[in-house]
């Protein structure tokens, strides 16, 4: 234990000297929790809307002041013929079209019925489907208004309809803030764990300090240790300043308790830890360790079910997501966070990110080697 | 009278693929003695001394370090070596007195012996004042010096130095010489490759390699008679031209 004290003493000291590691431990995931909860909203706004109007009547009118009363869409464009509404689509002024056909008016009135036609800009998936389906959600709310409007008109019988409510429990107002701050919070903590305690093995490679402890005594076992411990101290750190902005900035205080997140990421750190260690052992220069766990981590990240749920994954994506770590810290931060879940309730979880750890661990202990074949 | 012997290597090789780094050398080396090891650029004085040092696994042969296998028993011989590589290996970012203690640390000095140890190091090296100094602003002498005062600190057995005085100006070298002869005179034994042929005068015997080979080894005064040279430079001369290998 003795041998471990100084191993520890030199790395502290050497991560605290480096002023650079301040800032990227510390000021960097800040800036970083502040900014991309903003643009992790699944919210879509200021849709670029073009307006084909054959018709010029109050009720065309009516309507599009009611589709651009709504905030989500902005009025860009309005032309006289189709052809040209769509040159407006080609070079991006708008985002989709919605074509009233010349005698609207008259054949809602008369016959009651009328056809209208949307065309959207599919190139952003995401854009294009929410866009269209809010343009339909409010064209049949304008269709009820009409419909009210003419209750008293005896040729008319009010539509039957099925009314779903839903409750949304857990997160009642839908705050994807709330869903999103805490899964960035375990993306942060995740590369730092990770791309950190890694590129630190590979530069004492790359500078040659590395040799000197291979010809020293020191057991590998107290080696990985002395590399772990701070990198695991430093990371919780992070997930604590994480939380003190999460309170703060988005007054997020989780439903469950700081004690039941802290346990669950002080093993999972040493799973992370553990993986990056192993980058190390394979990699020789710092170059190739930061591309390697660039390229894990990117893969762990979007494969962890924060920006898309697993479950409408293709099957073999669900089962890498299985085997991503990061996948069951945000399952659980999100439970706990959001749900107020406690040790008992995660307890599959935390079994699994046991199993983890000690298969990083080993796999890393047995592939670094004091001396090479 | 057979002195006790620190070092023992018989028909040590090494082999990388088809390339034979190192090729069946044979040598002793006695308690106390400082021993040069020559050789060309890639003729595998750097493969045969990591081998001894536990930090490469040999492909045959035996050999010993302080009584303990090169095979088996590397764990028990870096306990009583001491180890300077070619490349600078103190770390920069530390301090002179932070890397003293360190390495007087991690083998196993108490702390009482590593205050002393720091104290009497830093008068010797003349770094009075220097302590708080980090590693990377010393000049490269006073680094070399350093790596090597710190490489016995733990007064091992034996140190091995991978051609501790390169890239040093013709002063610092002296000034090494002048610790490593130290270190000598208090049983320390020293394996030491080097570049300078002056500096093999100031050893008790030297092996010359060439190619993965040992194709001498006496002390200086016996090669430079056996070769009928004026000096060492000339025997490396001799021995070094029929390299077949290139430098790297």
């Amino acid at each position: 234990m003795r041998m471990l004290k100084f191993l520890l003493q030199k790395e502290l000291k050497q991560i605290f000297r480096d002023p650079a590691i301040i800032i990227i431990l510390f000021i960097m995931p800040t800036i970083q929790l502040l900014i991309l909860p903003a643009a992790a909203d699944y919210e879509i706004k200021n849709i670029n809307l073009g307006v084909v109007d054959h018709d010029h009547s109050e009720y065309s009118r009516k309507m599009v002041e009611k589709i651009t009363s709504s905030g989500y869409f902005r009025l860009r464009d309005y032309s006289p013929s189709f052809k040209q509404g769509l040159k407006a689509i080609e070079t991006d002024k708008t985002d989709l079209i919605l074509e009233i056909p010349a005698n609207f008016e008259r054949d809602l009135v008369k016959d009651n019925e009328s056809t209208l036609f949307v065309a959207v800009d599919a190139i952003n998936g995401v854009k294009a489907g929410l866009g269209g389906a809010y343009l339909q959600q409010i064209l049949g709310d304008y269709n009820n208004e009409i419909r009210t409007q003419w209750i008293q008109n005896p040729r008319m019988s009010p539509q039957p309809t099925i009314d779903v409510t839903s409750s949304d429990w857990y997160n009642p107002n839908m705050n994807y803030k709330a869903f999103m701050v805490p899964g960035i919070l375990v993306l942060l903590v995740t590369m730092i764990g990770s791309s950190f305690a890694s590129n630190n093995i590979v530069r004492e490679k790359e500078m040659g300090t590395i040799e000197q402890i291979n010809v020293s005594p020191i057991k590998k076992y107290q080696f990985i240790l002395g590399k772990l411990i701070p990198f695991w101290i430093l990371a919780l750190s992070v997930l604590t300043i994480g939380f003190i902005i999460a309170r703060l900035v988005y007054g997020i205080v989780p439903v469950g308790s700081y004690f039941t997140v802290y346990a669950f990421a002080s093993i999972y750190l040493v799973a992370v830890l553990g993986l990056g260690l192993l980058l190390s052992t394979y990699a020789q220069t710092q170059q190739q360790s930061m591309l390697v766990s660039f390229f894990v981590t990117m893969i762990f990240n979007l494969m962890s079910g924060l920006y898309t749920p697993i479950e409408s994954m293709p099957g073999w994506a669900q089962w890498i997501a299985r085997f991503n770590p990061v996948t069951y810290f945000i399952q659980v931060m999100r439970m706990v966070v959001l749900k107020g879940s406690s040790l008992g309730d995660i307890r599959v979880h935390i079994f699994i990110i046991l199993g983890f750890a000690l298969f990083f661990n080993t796999w890393a202990i047995l592939n670094y080697r004091k001396r090479t074949g | 009278m057979a002195k006790e012997k620190v070092i023992t290597a018989h028909d040590l090789t090494k082999r990388f693929g088809d390339f034979v780094a190192v090729s069946k050398i044979t040598f002793d080396v006695e308690k106390g003695e400082i021993f040069g090891f020559l050789g060309a650029n890639g003729a595998g004085k750097t493969t045969a001394m990591r081998m001894l040092c536990g930090l490469l696994m040999p492909t045959s042969g035996q050999a010993t370090v302080a009584g303990f296998d090169v095979f088996k028993q590397t764990e028990q011989i870096k306990k009583n070596i001491g180890y300077m590589s070619q490349k600078f290996s103190l770390y920069e970012d530390l301090t002179v007195a932070e890397n003293i203690r360190f390495y007087g640390g991690i083998y196993g000095l108490r702390d009482e012996a590593i205050k002393e140890k720091s104290a009497q190091l830093i008068k010797q090296l003349h770094l009075d004042g220097q302590e708080k100094t980090l590693v990377r602003a010393l000049p490269l002498g006073w680094k070399q010096k350093l790596a090597f005062s710190i490489a016995i600190v733990h007064d091992p057995a034996i140190v091995f130095l991978d051609e501790p005085t390169g890239g040093v100006d013709p002063v610092t070298r002296r000034e090494f010489w002048g610790l490593i002869y130290e270190a000598s005179a208090r049983g320390i034994t020293i394996f030491v490759t080097t570049h300078y042929m002056d500096e093999a005068e100031y050893c008790n015997r030297v092996s010359i390699m060439v190619d993965g080979r040992i194709d001498a080894l006496d002390t200086p005064a016996n090669l430079m008679k056996d070769y009928s040279a004026a000096s060492m430079d000339e025997v490396f001369l001799q021995l070094a031209r029929k390299a077949i290998r290139s430098g790297d």
